[in-house]
């Protein structure tokens, strides 16, 4: 335990991490932080995330701007699917809060929706692209009630939006990778929020695929809505999206692509400095290990 | 019943009217009672271990059925210092779900506060709980320290359809018909979490509670079959009629259906040959009924039988084969291609006289070319067009293997003849666009080379 600054008041703990963490930004920085405007789709405070207790996320502070497509770009292991869960409540936060137009999620989530990592289920289930639509109208249709007509029609056209509505009645083994990623479009479109999350819809999909999510996440921002995207091909980073959140273990640096996606911040982001953080995680869970 | 006459070949079969008595629920009370409440508890099996499958639970069940056995003696030896009777069933059927249950959350928790997986989490508590259930019980079968009779506790483990009262089967009747409300209720909310747990989460679902329902189903399923087939056996029952269901369909509803049927077919069909064969327990013949059902589907089911695989198979080989027929005539510029000609390429191609005769039959049947009396053939307008576009397909394919994946075009050829068969119209686009590129333009599918 003597490893770990646990004690604030104490001078020479306290001062530990800074030293120990070039990159993270100084402790004051916290108390000078901008209030958070219920504007804000989003607006995370001091997040920090951990699996058993190794920290995958350190202190991350973000305010999204409404109606914008935003990006979170990062190397493998930099935490993009994590922060997006923890967001939603799918894994636990260690610390800080997360806020939807200053609500918490709990009383916001009607407005928001969720485009999982299409590995992230079995696609031998025995229903067709249709059935996986109509779970986006569930909460909808709410208890023990049958999926109505009317809802059934939404779902169609989701499909169509996506480009597949011939598609509807195949049982999801039988499409392609892409157009499995299309009918999670498809069902996040039938959720109708303002705020989506989707883990990395672009991974694995051919071009046609990505063409018809291009068009869908524009739709979506100019109907004012706003979408948060973990994203792993740099090249159309630029192209795709209007802000982008560049992170490794805590966010390195976030904003408008013009303003942020520069050379120099994505050596921060993939260089080989913040190596740093990731050791000190490991330390963390090697002293959780020994004590246990 | 005749229940004393020892099975010899040649008496072994009862007649058909006994038979057929049975099977018609006139074969004495007991019979009936045992028929009925094995196909009762069959359909509710059936039906609630869908949801047991498609969560990817079939193991965890049997781990439950597992840990019931010391809740089961403990449960008696408790009633019995207490002053009741022991054998009580609902006691008896409390103490197994009690300690079923806790089998399970003492899987979940090594799961969550160890790094065991969760195979080696099963097998541990599943072996454990049923240890301390066979030490229980033979502490409780010495008369040294209980006095009260244990008879029958045994039967748990193997399960006694025999034993069954009117009492047991009005109980089944009940879970039977909760089974089914539940799932109507519920289906779409079980659904929802068992394809996509965390969506469920995301919008707003109370996941646990509802997979705390599938749960509690389940053990109440699964109690209720320890009597009729034992605490083994009885996850059979969750786990057969279900992975069945799921090789005739690819619909939620319908696999529901089909379980339940298959679920109710093997209660119903085990425990009637059961009856008729004198000393073979009702639970084993039950399982061994759905295992039947199951193998006979496994080869027969369409599009996911073993049958209709090697047809699949067989049918894309015809093509592909029939395919390089009429390539090659393309290629040569013939029109037809002589017996001796087809032979050579078959020799090529290490094609056996009858396959090479039947991918000849092949291409009349579906109207590419029309054989001759010495076995050429001749290849038709549509055969040759089709020869055309495969042959273009082998050259697009391999033109873009050389110039995009830098192999050497002595290397191209074996991939590009499994490929220039499976190309799709966009593929081909694709490829003519890429080739384009670097210059490559290839002229369409029936200019004259």
């Amino acid at each position: 335990m003597s490893a770990r600054p646990t004690n604030p008041t104490n001078p020479t703990r306290a001062s530990a991490p800074d030293a120990t963490l070039r990159d993270a930004p100084p402790t004051s920085a916290l108390a000078e932080r901008p209030e958070h405007s219920p504007q804000s789709p989003l607006a995370i405070h001091a997040m920090t995330v951990a699996y058993d207790r190794k920290p995958v996320l350190w202190d991350v502070d973000y305010d999204a701007p409404p109606n914008r497509l935003i990006a979170i770009v990062g190397p493998n292991g930099a935490g993009k699917s994590t922060l997006i869960k923890a967001c939603l409540g799918l894994v636990p936060r260690a610390s800080g809060q997360v806020e939807f137009w200053g609500e918490p999620y709990r009383t916001a989530r009607a407005r928001i929706g969720y485009v999982p990592q299409r590995e992230s289920v079995d696609w031998d289930f025995p229903v067709s692209a249709l059935d996986v639509v109509c779970m986006g109208r569930y909460r909808k249709i709410g208890w023990c009630r049958p999926v109505s007509r009317a809802h059934k029609h939404v779902a169609l056209d989701c499909l169509e939006r996506v480009g597949i509505r011939d598609f509807a009645k195949r049982q999801i083994s039988q499409l392609s990778g892409g157009q499995q990623q299309r009918v999670f479009l498809a069902r996040a479109l039938a959720q109708e929020a303002d705020l989506y999350f989707m883990d990395e819809p672009f991974a694995g999909v051919d071009a046609a695929t990505e063409r018809a999510i291009v068009g869908v996440l524009r739709d979506l921002r100019d109907a004012g809505k706003s979408v948060i995207v973990v994203h792993h091909d740099l090249q159309t980073v630029p192209e795709y999206f209007d802000d982008v959140i560049l992170l490794n273990m805590r966010v390195v640096a976030s904003g408008p692509v013009a303003q942020v996606f520069t050379t120099d911040n994505l050596h921060k982001t993939y260089g080989g400095r913040l190596t740093l953080l990731s050791e000190a995680a490991e330390a963390i869970a090697r002293a959780e290990a020994g004590g246990a | 019943m005749k229940t004393t006459l020892a099975i010899t070949p040649g008496e072994g079969w009862p007649p058909l009217s006994e038979v057929l008595e049975i099977l018609a629920f006139r074969g004495g009370f007991n019979t009936s009672l045992v028929v009925a409440g094995t196909t009762l508890l069959g359909l509710a099996a059936g039906l609630i271990g869908v949801f047991a499958l498609l969560r990817k639970r079939s193991l965890m069940t049997d781990a439950l059925a597992h840990a019931t056995l010391p809740g089961i003696g403990l449960a008696f030896l408790a009633a019995t210092s207490l002053g009741f009777e022991g054998r009580s069933l609902p006691v008896l059927l409390a103490g197994a779900a009690t300690s079923g249950v806790l089998g399970v959350l003492a899987i979940q928790a090594l799961l969550r506060y160890t790094r065991l997986r969760e195979d080696a989490a099963i097998g541990i508590v599943l072996s454990v709980f049923f240890g301390a259930g066979v030490v229980v019980l033979s502490y409780v079968q010495n008369p040294a320290n209980v006095r009260a009779s244990p008879a029958g506790l045994n039967h748990f483990i193997y399960g006694q359809t025999a034993a069954l009262q009117p009492y047991d089967v009005a109980i089944m009747g009940a879970i039977t018909l909760g089974a089914i409300l539940a799932t109507s209720l519920f289906l779409k909310e079980f659904a929802l979490v068992c394809f996509n747990d965390a969506f469920a989460k995301v919008d707003g679902w109370p996941v646990s509670m509802i997979d705390l329902l599938m749960m509690a189903l389940v053990v109440v399923v699964t109690v209720a079959g320890l009597q009729a087939v034992g605490l083994i056996l009885v996850v059979a029952m969750l786990i057969i009629p279900p992975v069945t269901a799921r090789l005739w369909t690819d619909r939620l509803r319908t696999l529901l259906i089909i379980a339940a049927i298959v679920g109710a077919a093997s209660g119903y069909f085990g425990s009637v040959v059961s009856a008729l064969l004198p000393r073979k327990p009702a639970g084993s013949v039950i399982v061994l009924t759905s295992g039947a059902i199951f193998a006979v589907s496994l080869v027969v089911a369409p599009s996911r039988g073993v049958v209709a695989g090697v047809i699949k198979r067989a049918r894309l080989g015809l093509r592909i084969a029939g395919d390089h027929l009429l390539e090659e005539a393309h290629e040569r510029a013939a029109s037809s291609l002589s017996a001796d000609t087809v032979r050579e390429i078959a020799r090529l191609r290490g094609w056996s006289a009858p396959i090479a005769r039947g991918v000849c039959f092949w291409l009349s049947r579906a109207g590419f070319a029309r054989r001759d009396s010495n076995g050429g053939i001749e290849v038709t307008e549509r055969g040759s067009a089709r020869g055309a576009r495969v042959s273009r397909n082998h050259a697009l394919w391999e033109q873009y293997l050389i110039s995009y994946a830098d192999v050497a075009p002595s290397h191209v050829d074996w991939s590009v003849d499994q490929v220039e068969h499976v190309l799709s119209d966009e593929l081909i686009d694709d490829l003519e666009r890429a080739l384009a590129k670097r210059g490559v333009i290839l002229p369409p599918a029936g200019t004259p080379t």
